[in-house]
């Protein structure tokens, strides 16, 4: 497919190419975070994270309205506004989940699978009673749109570069909070012991709650982000959630770094083979290539020593 | 029932009249104050539907809930809103219309239950309903077995012709051929990409769009592809693209993968506007732009029927009603006014046949007109498809279309396209 090309445009098409896969990977860690956090911290499979997803960018939506209405001269500014705003609004509501059903669960890991399930139907709902069936439409500030010319053949996206720097600087925040700090601390010992971290004095019922919001505040953030790259609507979460488990599963459910290696390897397989094979087929044959590879190694890619 | 020759009529009616005159033998059917009086019920109703002496049963089947509401909410609209200006006219028959309204929920057995509902238990008179081929295919067993008819109002692919059901929107070559044409014609395109979701309808309709281009057009199919439903990441097929250099993009991209696609394709640097490539699309209606953004789609093409921009007095007073009634900041697709069809294509046939039985209804359909039509005049074909003029939109800005072209006469409806299988 490469001839009657010259070098400097292959050279062109393999540069983007590779920026393709790396905004791909950027998206995926995006979304596996909150859920890694959850679910590799807590052991809550948390079907409703596509809906926390939405729900940061239907925050997103409002907050790009009032400026368009109120502070047209700002409106350039205001999806950094957004962003917070919905890791507020997901955050929130994720504590008050946890607070009034996941809880109750913990002692059934399986039961969270249908009650999460059944949250997502009711938030879908519910962003259709509130927002309407239709997708909304959000307008993004016109400097996040458009590309940047590298060189004549090169076109970089900016709203890829702007996915790329807020994965990264997500990555790093979450890492300072899980590793370097007391609370992480004690979301680490929480999740190794539950017992002996309640007798040692952690108000692990505090922890858990902390950590089920904050994961699910950066699902928001995600979400915020997403209405860049994708459509708005009260069921659009779906098309991330069989990609998210994918990447949070396939990385080893415990690990942070797992779940990004996982996000990468998972994002440049897909990118290389959509760029020579049909769309389709690429998915089919990165799916394959994961589950044989999950039969031989079903903890993961990185998974925590235990004692057995 | 005196009182109802008193109800004035709407203009829409009056003008309805005066088209139908001026078509000959069409105003043969046409209400001229028809009275529930002159038709006995038990002349009009013999098969036992839900009909009395002042109303008859009609229902809608739609998902009103789950994936699926996005697009299928507006046809809803259409069809009450037909129904609801019948009525103001005194109904069929000289029967009011009532409506029973069941939810296919975005699933396609919960559509064959819910069919099965309202032919057997309801013993409604028709049917207003189903968007996605899937749930179509999914209550055509129902409707055959219980000999009910239904109006359905998406284009689609074609290669199926039911005794059953009307098919009130464009069928594959009607709504592709006219548009390459078109393309190669206006715009001297020789090289096309063709991309689509990956589900049966725009896998065949890029099987008939390359054996168009192959064959008749003399031009190169460059790729062709698809990606699953709902996959939000384009930037690689975006690069393929760049790689290619086709003269044009044909994109059979649906629902929230739209959204995706056309945002990526901005940020990509590929300016619609300046039509190189130049982007055809026969799956974005100002429905879809409304997710999109009319500044992420601006300087796209797209073929269809029905643009709301249309310019004609049947549309803009369509356009109005539809406003009055579901609010100011609606708009309208090509498969809402599709939709909108649905229930003044019963009447008609209903009033020809001068009875409610599916069978009778059935006979009268083929022939019938409609110059009250929002894009225009459409007619019954044998095949129950419709006989309608195929258009060129192209997108602006403020997420409407400007049309930019319009078939001289009518495209005649061909489900079972020869040559092109």
């Amino acid at each position: 497919m490469f001839s009657g090309y010259s070098l400097p445009e292959l050279g062109a098409i393999i540069t983007m190419q590779g920026f393709a896969g790396l905004i791909l990977f950027s998206v995926f860690v995006l979304m596996a975070l909150g859920l890694a956090i959850i679910f590799g911290q807590m052991g809550v499979i948390n079907m409703a994270h596509g809906e926390f997803m939405i729900l940061g960018a239907y925050v997103t939506y409002l907050v790009s309205n009032a400026f368009a209405a109120y502070m047209p001269a700002l409106f350039g500014a205001y999806f950094f506004v957004a962003m917070v705003l919905a890791f507020c609004a997901s955050g929130l509501l994720g504590m008050i989940v946890e607070w009034a059903m996941i809880r109750h669960l913990y002692k059934r890991p399986l039961d969270t699978l249908l009650a999460t399930w059944g949250l997502s139907l009711i938030l879908q709902q519910t962003f259709r009673s509130l927002f309407g069936a239709r997708e909304v439409g959000v307008t993004i500030p016109q400097w996040m749109m458009g590309s940047l010319p590298v060189t004549d053949l090169i076109e970089i996206p900016i709203n890829g570069i702007f996915v790329m720097v807020l994965a990264l600087g997500i990555s790093a925040a979450v890492y300072v909070m899980m590793y370097r700090s007391a609370w992480g601390r004690q979301v680490r010992a929480v999740t190794q012991n539950r017992v002996m971290a309640g007798a040692v004095g952690i108000d692990t019922e505090r922890t858990d709650r902390m950590t089920f919001g904050i994961g699910c505040g950066v699902a928001g953030v995600a979400g915020a982000a997403f209405t860049m790259i994708g459509s708005t609507g009260p069921t659009s979460g779906q098309a991330y959630i069989v990609d998210t488990f994918l990447v949070v599963v396939f990385g080893g459910a415990a690990s942070l770094l797992g779940t990004i290696a996982s996000a990468f390897s998972i994002s440049q397989a897909q990118s290389i083979l959509e760029f020579f094979l049909s769309g389709s087929m690429a998915k089919v044959i990165t799916l394959l290539v994961v589950v044989g590879i999950l039969m031989l190694r079903p903890q993961g890619l990185f998974a925590m020593k235990l004692r057995k | 029932m005196a009182d109802q020759k008193k109800v004035p009529i709407s203009p829409i009616s009056r003008r309805a009249i005066l088209a139908g005159g001026a078509a000959l033998g069409a105003s043969l059917f046409l209400p001229k104050g028809l009275r529930a009086q002159d038709f006995p019920t038990d002349q009009i109703n013999t098969t036992g539907l839900a009909v009395t002496d002042d109303t008859v049963q009609v229902g809608i089947l739609h998902s009103i809930s789950g994936t699926m509401s996005i697009s299928e909410t507006g046809s809803v609209q259409a069809e009450k809103l037909a129904i609801e200006q019948i009525n103001a006219q005194g109904g069929v028959l000289g029967r009011k219309i009532e409506t029973i309204q069941e939810d296919g929920a975005s699933d396609w057995p919960t559509f064959a239950e819910k069919a099965r509902k309202l032919l057997v238990n309801d013993k409604v008179a028709s049917v207003m309903g189903c968007w996605t081929s899937a749930s179509r295919k999914a209550v055509l067993p129902v409707f055959e077995q219980h000999n009910g008819m239904l109006y359905y109002p998406t284009f689609y692919e074609g290669l199926e012709e039911s005794p059953n059901v009307i098919y009130t929107g464009q069928e594959a070559t009607q709504q592709i051929i006219a548009g390459l044409d078109w393309v190669a014609r206006e715009k001297g395109a020789e090289s096309f990409y063709l991309l689509g979701s990956d589900y049966i309808w725009p896998r065949t309709s890029n099987k008939i769009a390359r054996k168009h281009i192959e064959d008749k057009l003399g031009g190169k199919v460059v790729g062709e592809e698809y990606y699953p439903l709902g996959h939000t990441q384009f930037n690689s097929v975006i690069n393929k693209i760049r790689l290619k250099k086709p003269d044009v993009i044909y994109a059979i991209v649906v629902g929230g993968s739209n959204v995706a696609f056309y945002k990526q394709l901005k940020a990509a640097g590929i300016d619609m506007t300046e039509e190189a490539p130049l982007l055809l699309t026969i799956s974005v209606t100002e429905d879809e732009i409304r997710g999109i953004g009319g500044e992420n789609i601006e300087g796209a093409y797209a073929c269809m029927k029905y643009f709301q921009s249309l310019e004609n007095e049947n549309n803009q007073e369509f356009v109005a009603a539809f406003k009055e009634m579901w609010g100011d900041d609606m708009v309208i697709g090509d498969v809402t006014q599709a939709a909108y069809l649905g229930p003044w294509l019963w009447k008609a046939a209903v009033e020809k046949a001068g009875s409610f039985d599916v069978d009778k209804v059935r006979e009268a359909s083929p022939g019938i007109e409609l110059a009250s039509a929002p894009e225009g005049y459409v007619k019954i074909h044998e095949n129950h498809h419709l006989w309608s003029k195929t258009r060129v939109g192209h997108a602006l800005a403020d997420g409407q279309y400007e049309v930019v072209f319009e078939t001289a006469d009518l495209v005649e409806p061909d489900p079972f396209p020869e040559g092109y299988q």
